[in-house]
């Protein structure tokens, strides 16, 4: 144990090294894992490291999930089904990319409702991930998704005559700049004055949802409504390009992954944001402003989060009122975890847990409510839980202590805590 | 409304909240307490070296479980035990977790603001799943509310000193409890020898280790006891202070009580009184609406701002905490560090 610790140690401090070698990210990966020799083996030694150990956190959550299903029948005084996690994950699969009578017949309306869902979680977890780079816990995704929804909704609404080749891209602007506004205060102040983002961020997350309850029941509501939303954002709606809804915030988000993955891997700024991330004194050394770098991170992470905000809002939604989308900011964190905060990671864990919310509702219906969707936000806890903890898989898979991105980046996270003044 | 009069308006807003403050000091109490108990448990972990942003799941999880319990048993044994039994699961599954999260940071050294994720997802994710299964489709209450003590009138009547005592006497026996844990706190913290060793913990475990100082066992117990008391805060808010449970109830006041122990510089008191101010802010709402403020300008300013700006008032006030503005407040030096016997310091 204490020598694994040691080797550990050793490990996050070459990984926190890297970035000032100039080295990308997959070059320090496969330093890291792959000491000894190179080649297409490797490669693929390389993905199992990489992915083993979030793929079978999702197995072992979902495996407890299940007991959990079993449970469930004892507690209400219902019958024992063995068969009951079957039902539950079959559905659960249904829902979420259909099944074959329904693809010869032409209708892919799961699969169209997965990626519907996932496209926020895209830029959700974006957000987060880019953040951990810089070294920060943005958990501030579900404040600033609301701030780009409303700003959406509310320009979406005044240009709702306006052609959608003009009201379209200005309200999903507009959007994406709000969420950034939102973000800039949380950096700001983390930069400034060390006020620690995880708490700031989630304060940020309240304020906005009551702040704008209230703009959305005193200033903008519509009328002619019964509830207090906004008002149509008519030709504001983001077209629908194939399928039943994916519209065109789905092919934007799968674009934003691998504009964020050049930004980090190829340009200066990713590379200055890695840096801080991995030591901000040995970048601030370097010549690089932390103050700055922090605060342009959260800007980017918020303008991530607003556009998820904007194309959930004109692409699906359509007006704003108070609860729109619970489950984002909370997703967005484990997806981004689960990515191991690379944009390919990211874009494949958006995907599965667009799948779950794709999927969650015919879940709770064919097993008529014995299993409610809210076992998805448990088995999503287990996914943190065994990602936290990958110490248990790899002992029960006799796994390498080989880590990627996640350790290196988010351990400055925690590290920081002790830092909330110490500058 | 004329600028020239913002600086009367604000002293009568001064005036206001003295006037207003004292009679209304036990409501404020009532929406300290789980503040303030989160806060204790925050200090107790991070005195010895252990960062919890858990707090706020454990408290919402006790609260399920204790709810839960007096749900399921008041018919049968009655409604004070009922009560008394929910107290005692909030305090057990406060243990539970607090097990859970030690373990996780301390044996298994996970980043300890993911396990405190985890502890947050997890809690929203399990009592509503549970609260749909179970609560919600039977349809009934739950054991109702914990008695409450009340001073005899002449007592309260006292000026000053009548305010006091009925603002820490006219409370449930789980609020009563809270200045006998804070005041306990601190004088162990600082003038006991298992204070010492916390604090030394908390600062240089490794000095504290080649003194002879258990670090890890240290550590686990201080979690552990730590989050009892956030459990007792769940127990608070749903078997006191409610009577109901909703999802996701505790409402960011396990947050909130980290920003009350950074207020209060990582001490007992100091936390309490953080956690004092965010109950004061989020009574004041409250307090407009039962008692308005006599001077026009002030009236008219204090009735038209919105329901939900008072809301959020607790939320900046801790952002405004945390950016320093109260002055800048040293945490544990190795806080949030997992302690590795052989690692290099």
């Amino acid at each position: 144990m204490t020598d694994a610790g040691d080797r550990d140690q050793l490990r996050r401090e070459a990984g926190g090294a890297d970035p000032l070698a100039g080295a990308a990210p997959q070059a320090a990966q496969a330093k890291q894992s792959a000491p000894r020799g190179r080649g297409p083996r490797n490669v693929l030694s390389q993905l199992w490291r990489s992915g083993a150990v979030p793929i079978l956190s999702i197995l072992f959550a979902m495996l407890l999930g299940a007991v959990l299903i079993l449970a469930s029948p004892l507690v209400t005084g219902k019958e024992f089904q063995l068969t009951l996690p079957i039902t539950a994950y079959g559905a659960l699969v249904e829902g979420s990319i259909g099944k074959p009578e329904l693809w010869t017949a032409g209708n892919f309306n799961a699969i169209s409702n997965t990626l519907v869902q996932a496209a926020p979680l895209m830029f959700g977890g974006l957000a987060v991930g880019i953040a951990f780079k810089a070294g920060l816990f943005n958990i501030g995704v579900a404040g600033q998704f609301l701030v780009g929804a409303f700003t959406a909704a509310v320009v979406g609404s005044n240009l709702a005559q306006v052609p959608t080749n003009f009201a379209a891209p200005i309200s999903l602007l507009a959007g994406a700049i709000a969420g950034g506004l939102y973000g800039f205060i949380p950096g700001y102040l983390k930069a400034r004055t060390g006020a620690h983002e995880v708490v700031t961020t989630i304060m940020l997350n309240s304020i906005a949802a009551l702040l704008l309850a209230w703009a959305v029941a005193d200033i903008f509501r519509d009328p002619t409504q019964s509830f207090a939303r906004t008002a149509d954002i008519g030709n504001a709606r983001l077209p629908v390009l194939f399928g039943r809804n994916v519209h065109l915030g789905v092919p934007l988000a799968f674009i934003a992954v691998f504009i964020i993955k050049f930004l980090l891997d190829r340009t200066t700024l990713g590379f200055e944001i890695r840096t801080v991330g991995a030591n901000p004194n040995a970048a601030r050394y370097a010549g690089i402003r932390p103050v700055l770098i922090l605060t342009l991170t959260m800007v980017i992470a918020g303008v991530l989060s607003g556009f998820a905000g904007s194309i959930q809002l004109l692409g699906l939604i359509g007006f704003y009122s108070s609860g729109v989308s619970p489950n984002v900011g909370f997703d967005s964190i484990t997806v981004a975890l689960l990515g191991r905060s690379s944009p390919l990671g990211i874009m494949a864990a958006a995907l599965l847990f667009g799948a779950f919310r794709a999927g969650q509702g015919l879940m709770q219906i064919n097993t008529n409510g014995l299993v409610p969707i809210e076992v998805i936000d448990v088995i999503q806890a287990l996914i943190i839980l065994f990602l936290a903890a990958d110490i248990i898989i790899r002992r029960v898979f006799r796994l390498r202590a080989a880590k990627g991105a996640l350790e290196g980046e988010v351990r400055t996270v925690t590290q920081s805590w002790g830092e909330q003044v110490a500058r | 409304m004329d600028i020239t009069k913002i600086p009367v308006v604000i002293v009568e807003l001064f005036v206001y909240l003295f006037d207003v403050i004292p009679p209304f000091l036990p409501q404020i109490m009532a929406l300290t307490t789980p503040i303030a108990l989160g806060a204790l448990c925050g200090v107790l972990c991070e005195r010895s070296g252990v960062v919890n942003i858990g707090i706020e799941g454990i408290m919402l999880m006790s609260a399920f479980f204790g709810y839960l319990t007096g749900f399921l048993l008041h018919e049968q044994i009655g409604s004070l035990p009922a009560l008394i039994a929910g107290v005692g699961v909030a305090v057990l599954v406060g243990v539970l977790l607090g097990t859970i999260h030690a373990w996780l940071s301390i044996t298994i050294r996970a980043d300890q603001i993911i396990a405190g994720v985890f502890l947050n997802v997890f809690a929203l994710g399990l009592t509503a799943y549970l609260n749909r299964l179970i609560i919600t489709p039977s349809g009934r209450g739950g054991a109702g509310q914990l008695p409450k003590f009340s001073l005899p009138d002449q007592i309260e009547d006292i000026p000053i000193l009548g305010d006091v005592l009925s603002m820490f006497l006219n409370q449930g026996p789980i609020a009563m409890s809270v200045l006998v844990f804070v005041i306990g706190l601190q004088i162990l913290l600082f003038r006991s020898r298992w204070g010492l060793r916390t604090r030394a913990v908390g600062e240089h475990p490794k000095a504290a280790d080649t003194v002879g100082i258990d670090v890890i066992r240290l550590r686990y117990r201080n979690v552990i006891i730590g989050c009892a008391l956030a459990g007792l805060a769940g127990a608070f808010i749903v078997l006191e202070s409610t009577g109901s449970f909703q999802n996701g109830m505790t409402d960011g006041r396990g947050f909130i009580a980290l920003a009350a122990l950074i207020f209060g510089r990582w001490t007992p008191v100091g936390a309490f009184l953080g956690a004092l101010l965010f109950g004061a802010a989020t009574g004041l709402n409250i307090m407009v609406n039962t008692v308005p403020p006599t001077s026009p300008e002030l009236r008219e300013v204090m009735l038209s701002i919105p329901r939900q700006w008072y809301a959020a008032l607790p939320y900046v006030i801790t952002i405004i905490v945390l950016a320093g503005v109260v002055g800048r407040s040293i945490p544990p030096a190795a806080d949030g560090v997992p302690y590795a016997k052989e690692a290099r310091a």
